[in-house]
């Protein structure tokens, strides 16, 4: 167990260096760029405009999920048929075709993951801005939820890239990716930074200033 | 106040107080939990002895196909290099760009990294400008997703197999015991035996 000193490092005046660990003095001015003495990492109270970088990643992402959906994902040409298919319509296949196992990874790596995660992104925003001191424990780990879980939905694009390098036989089948998977890359990047530039510290900021 | 053995938590800036301990131990912050410290026994000799492990095992994993495609007496192989140039060829270099980093670029850089810097340490010498070079590391280290594509694998080969006929490759079993390594190699990486080296003005 850790023996807390039951303050923030910010208000004893100290910068934790986010990359080695590191506790540096926080010089008076605010505005001083100022590196860790160790490693060298650029050090910062808070990380800088994290409200307002992680709302224009969210709302970027926002974006980029309406084509990534309406989008096709992959182009099947077999003799001389082509079909598209979307990420709804690649799960409903899987449905009804009874191959729900795999219907269900779709679904929730394509579709469940990124939407909850920007809901819970949203929701931290909002309540930050707000100044809630409601369970900032909780919310906390609802933000590691979010970094945690955004990776696995990669699992569309590379199921794409596999199908893509083992299908090409020409008119007999080919499978090509299609736009909607370009967008829907962009969707997992942006959020994956959106995760990175919020800081959860703020949370409990708003907790301790009426404390 | 003393800094010594004090630490600020990542995700809640509590300012605590690190115990003194031996071996292997996790610390975590008492008042939101986040993880503060992993220590690891032997952690230069575990890291090193996975990431040679895992340098192997990228070779093999990428010299070979991990998939081949059998239809109608035609049969393609893939390799994770040429499902890279098939998305290129056909006008969607920012998947390929996006396959390219997450499954080859940034694993391999961030084993020649761990090489680079645990060689040195297992014989009591600092590498030139380790501390920069263990910051890429561990900034690149989020990106590097090898156990989402294996789930890619699974699903494609399970999409494939009613059309035609899969076979297995010899790196496909090197992707996964690679993936466990990987995760054994993070798993037993005590960065604070990298910044206890790194000399610095008190």
């Amino acid at each position: 167990m850790t023996t807390p000193v039951m303050t923030s490092a910010a208000a004893a005046g100290l910068i934790g260096c986010h990359s080695c660990d590191l506790l540096v003095k926080a010089p008076g001015e605010q505005h001083a760029e100022l590196s860790c003495p160790r490693c060298g990492a650029t050090l910062h109270r808070r990380k800088p405009n994290s409200l307002a970088r992680t709302w224009a990643f969210v709302i970027a992402a926002f974006i980029c999920y309406i084509p990534a959906n309406l989008m096709p994902m992959t182009v099947i040409t077999s003799l001389g048929n082509v079909q598209s298919d979307t990420i709804m319509s690649g799960v409903i296949y899987f449905l009804q075709h009874g191959e729900w196992p795999i219907g269900l990874v779709i679904l929730i790596a394509s579709i469940v993951v990124p939407l909850t995660k920007l809901f819970i992104l949203i929701y931290l925003l909002i309540s930050v801005q707000r100044k809630s001191q409601w369970r900032p424990a909780e919310r906390t780990r609802l933000y590691r939820v979010t970094e945690a879980i955004g990776r696995w939905s990669m699992t569309d694009i590379y199921v794409v890239t596999i199908l893509v390098a083992l299908v090409h036989l020409g008119n007999l089948a080919t499978i090509e990716a299609g736009t909607g998977a370009i967008f829907f890359g962009a969707v997992v990047v942006l959020t994956i930074i959106a995760a990175m530039t919020f800081d959860p510290r703020e949370i409990w900021d708003n907790t301790e200033s009426t404390a | 106040m003393s800094t010594e053995n004090l630490i600020a938590c990542h995700e809640c800036d509590l300012l605590q107080r690190l115990p003194e301990h031996q071996g292997s131990y996790v610390a975590r912050c008492p008042r939101c939990n986040a993880l503060l410290h992993r220590g690891v026994e032997n952690s230069i000799d575990r890291t090193l002895a996975f990431t040679l492990a895992g340098v192997i095992l990228f070779v093999v994993a990428n010299s070979f196909p991990f998939l081949a495609f059998k239809l109608q007496g035609q049969e393609t192989q893939a390799t994770l290099i040429s499902g890279v140039l098939d998305l290129y060829n056909s006008g969607k270099w920012e998947i390929a760009a996006l396959v390219l980093l997450t499954t080859i670029a940034v694993p391999l850089f961030e084993l020649l990294i761990l090489l680079y810097i645990f060689i040195p340490l297992k014989f009591n010498r600092v590498p030139w400008k380790m501390a920069a070079v263990f910051r890429i590391a561990q900034n690149l280290s989020p990106w590097s997703m090898m156990e989402v594509f294996l789930i890619g694998i699974i699903v494609a080969v399970v999409k494939l197999v009613g059309m035609a006929t899969i076979v297995p490759g010899l790196a496909l079993w090197s992707f996964a015991f690679l993936i466990l390594v990987l995760a054994a190699a993070a798993a037993n990486l005590d960065s604070q035996v990298v910044w206890e080296r790194v000399e610095y003005p008190r």
